[in-house]
């Protein structure tokens, strides 16, 4: 079961490594890690991942709040959260394919960013899900390169107090 | 005032009351080492190697109570101190090391001497620090003191560049240290607390699984009244030890692979397990499956990360053990609890008669059993710290030695570290002047940290090393001959290489010799009685093995060797008195 853990952290040097050592160190596999700074410019804010049970989600939790670093750690609901991920898609496209690429970018609310000889390079943001139905259609062309920034989420306005 | 940060953190050891610093000086530390020249009230004791220095300070915070302060250089020194480092870690131990660093301008660069020590300790440090601005210097020293003797306690790093040392920066030592991130739970839950009087109130065959955190929390006082309350049998793990007295006829020995059948049974047929401040570490539980099954658990821990991580428990408590065991007192205090385990320990009592630890004797060879007993029986009317290598001597010692006082004792328990009994005898002994220190060593430990007979000669340390002499690694060999056909590869070691009395003599210590059990008293006697630190090179009956023994992911109640008897549905069936005093 796939969790996304929103981990508040003091952004200082270091934090990321500690953090990412943790979870080798246990047996945890991180599917995606993004971090940033936040509206508090001493705290960054990671969206970790991860494929854990629940006992294995307790424990990673218990050891992550561990770390003197890390302040405040939500499990967020899959039902609750806002969730983005930003990919970059460098497509094959020989002149006379382009339109039917930028076809589907324009149907999943993507943007041609760069357009080389043989290449046009899409910027699309959105749900995993999203980005894997448009992965799909683009490996028709050959997709050259892709780049992905991993998932960043936060817990919908309702759960604030 | 204007200082630099050297001497600032010399003035933080001294506000935070640091008497001893256990280190060895080179190329980017000696701001400090200079700072600490002359420093009021601090004493250095310069060891032989840095692995040294860790464990010393280890051990001197176990006995004392107090943090140990390690000081080395960068690189190799700071190298040095991860094995001591990595044993703190493993047995929650409050140390502060502080080790020099390259200067910033050239820290990434492989400069000479450089080391990413504070990349390699992340994940056997509480936390660490690489000081990188010399006005932090205070503020980090508080913070580390904080964070190393607080909660559950571990080893802190702080890593300080010799440019930074030399920095500059108004000493003010904070008052307070409080981080956004660590906030440990002390009290425990109300609700949980209740409950578990409850099950105590109630339980016919309850047992108190002891560890490492009653003694960390100082809750000796406070785990004998309950005990003592309820007449509740107590099971302390090897880390434990001294946390209940082991004369007392509560107490009911150490659980796990080398531990008692006495003590094992009572764990597999308890009704009530009531784990204080331990972690249900392998070597305790053996198969988990078949660990204290017929049992409710209640686990109290300062770390909640400890608690279902290896056992699920039906009332998690987080919270410091003293406090805990004292709110548990007063509950059932409240409630009018009367103790009910008379039938249950009848049963110990008979397993406890029944299967002692046992072996044979001998009139012409000294049993190592035999040499650990008398250690015990001639030191038993003095204050005396007992600390031991690893491997075969360290679980004699837990078997046939009588750990009286809580800090009294000094094992490497998780981590296993050989050489860990000398240089933490040497800790011991600073921190406990007054007390008789013993090191029980094997003759593989004692190798592999015996330069510290030079820190103990020069700064009269009066420890007394009585060595196991086998001329194995003992307990690899027993590994070897029970699980690798007695194939004794890389284990066999000469027991005149080196000549340990020799040895001594060389450091200027004194060294005697026992070869035949008539021999062994007037040895030990005389090494006690020598002002001096000492050595007995007790030449043992070779190829003795430790038993019992639970195999490798067995169950704790079947154990090899010994005196035959389980698994423990066979001890009660073979018990008609046992089911009717259940009924």
């Amino acid at each position: 079961m796939k969790h996304t853990l929103s981990v508040l952290v003091e952004n200082k040097p270091g934090v990321l490594t500690r953090v990412a050592s943790l979870f080798a160190r246990r047996g945890f596999n991180i599917d995606s890690l993004a971090v940033g700074i936040t509206e508090d410019p001493t705290l960054s804010r990671m969206t970790i991942v991860v494929a854990a049970d629940e006992t294995a989600l307790e424990q990673v939790t218990k050891q992550l709040h561990k770390l003197i670093n890390v302040i405040k750690i939500q499990d967020l609901d899959p039902k609750d959260m806002i969730d983005r991920e930003l990919v970059l898609y460098k497509v094959n496209a020989a002149p006379e394919r382009r339109h039917e690429i930028i076809e589907i970018a324009n149907v999943f609310r993507a943007k041609i960013v760069d357009v080389g000889k043989n290449s046009l390079t899409i910027e699309a943001t959105g749900t995993s899900d999203k980005l894997a139905a448009m992965e799909d259609l683009l490996r028709a062309y050959g997709i050259k390169e892709l780049a992905r920034t991993g998932k960043i989420a936060l817990a919908r306005g309702s759960r604030d107090a | 005032m204007r200082v630099t940060a050297a001497q600032a953190i010399v003035k933080s050891l001294q506000a935070e009351g640091v008497e001893v610093v256990f280190g060895y000086p080179g190329g980017v530390v000696l701001p400090l080492f200079d700072a600490l020249y002359e420093a009021e009230g601090i004493r250095v004791i310069l060891t032989r190697h840095e692995q040294g220095a860790a464990h010393a300070a280890d051990a001197y915070a176990r006995v004392t109570g107090k943090p140990g302060v390690v000081i080395v250089t960068s690189g190799p020194g700071a190298a040095n101190t991860v094995t001591g480092i990595a044993n703190a870690y493993m047995d929650s131990v409050p140390i502060v090391v502080i080790t020099g660093q390259v200067a910033t301008h050239v820290l990434g660069t492989d400069a000479f001497q450089e080391t990413d020590i504070t990349g390699i300790t992340i994940p056997i440090t509480k936390h660490n620090y690489l000081l990188d601005d010399a006005e932090d210097a205070a503020q980090v020293m508080a913070e580390a003191f904080h964070i190393a003797t607080t909660g559950r306690p571990g080893p802190v790093l702080i890593d300080v560049p010799v440019d930074v040392s030399r920095g500059e920066l108004t000493f003010k030592y904070p008052e307070k240290v409080s981080l956004p991130g660590y906030k440990p739970t002390v009290k425990g839950h109300a609700k949980q607390i209740k409950e578990a009087a409850n099950l105590i109130a109630k339980a016919r065959k309850p047992l108190l699984y002891v560890g490492g955190g009653v003694l960390s929390s100082d809750g000796a006082r406070e785990l004998k009244e309950l005990a003592e309350l309820m007449q509740l049998p107590v099971v302390t793990t090897l880390m434990g030890k001294g946390a209940f007295p082991e004369d007392h006829h509560l107490f009911v020995g150490m659980p796990g692979m080398h531990g008692g059948k006495f003590t094992n049974y009572a764990i597999t047929e308890t009704d009530l397990l009531f784990g204080i401040g331990v972690r249900f570490d392998d070597r305790v539980t053996g198969k988990l499956a078949t660990f204290a099954s017929k049992a409710k658990i209640v686990h109290v821990d300062v770390d909640p990360a400890e608690i279902g991580k290896n056992r699920s428990v039906d009332i998690p408590i987080v919270g410091d053990a003293r406090t805990v065991i004292a709110a548990v007192t007063a509950e059932l205090r409240k409630m009018g609890a009367e103790p009910r385990t008379e039938a249950w320990m009848r049963v110990i009592d008979d397993w406890r008669a029944r299967y002692p630890f046992h072996y044979h004797q001998s009139a012409t060879s000294i049993m190592p059993e035999y040499a650990v007993e008398r250690v015990r029986e001639l030191t038993k009317d003095r204050p005396t710290v007992y600390c031991t290598e690893v491997g075969q001597n360290q679980m004699w010692a837990c078997q046939y030695l009588k750990i009286r006082e809580p800090r009294t004792w000094a094992s490497s328990g998780g981590l296993g570290t050989m050489g860990f009994g000398l240089p933490a005898a040497i800790g011991a002994q600073l921190g406990r002047p007054d007390h008789l220190v013993i090191d029980i060593a094997g003759d593989g430990s004692i190798q592999m940290n015996s330069q510290e007979l030079a820190t103990a000669a020069i700064n009269n340390l009066p420890v007394k090393v009585v060595i196991l002499n086998n001329g194995y690694l003992g307990m690899v060999r027993q590994w070897q001959e029970l699980f690798y056909g007695k194939r004794y590869s890389s284990s066999t070691l000469p027991q005149d290489c080196p000549d340990f009395v020799k040895l001594a003599e060389a450091y200027g210590a004194f060294g005697v010799r026992a070869t035949t059990p008539a021999e062994l008293d007037a040895a030990l006697t005389a090494a006690f009685e020598h002002p001096g630190p000492a050595i007995v090179d007790v030449r043992v009956e070779r190829e003795e093995n430790v038993f019992p023994m639970v195999a490798p992911g067995g169950s704790i109640d079947e154990m090899l060797g010994g005196i035959p008897g389980g698994p423990v549905s066979e001890m009660l069936d073979a018990e008609e008195f046992v089911e009717e005093v259940w009924e």
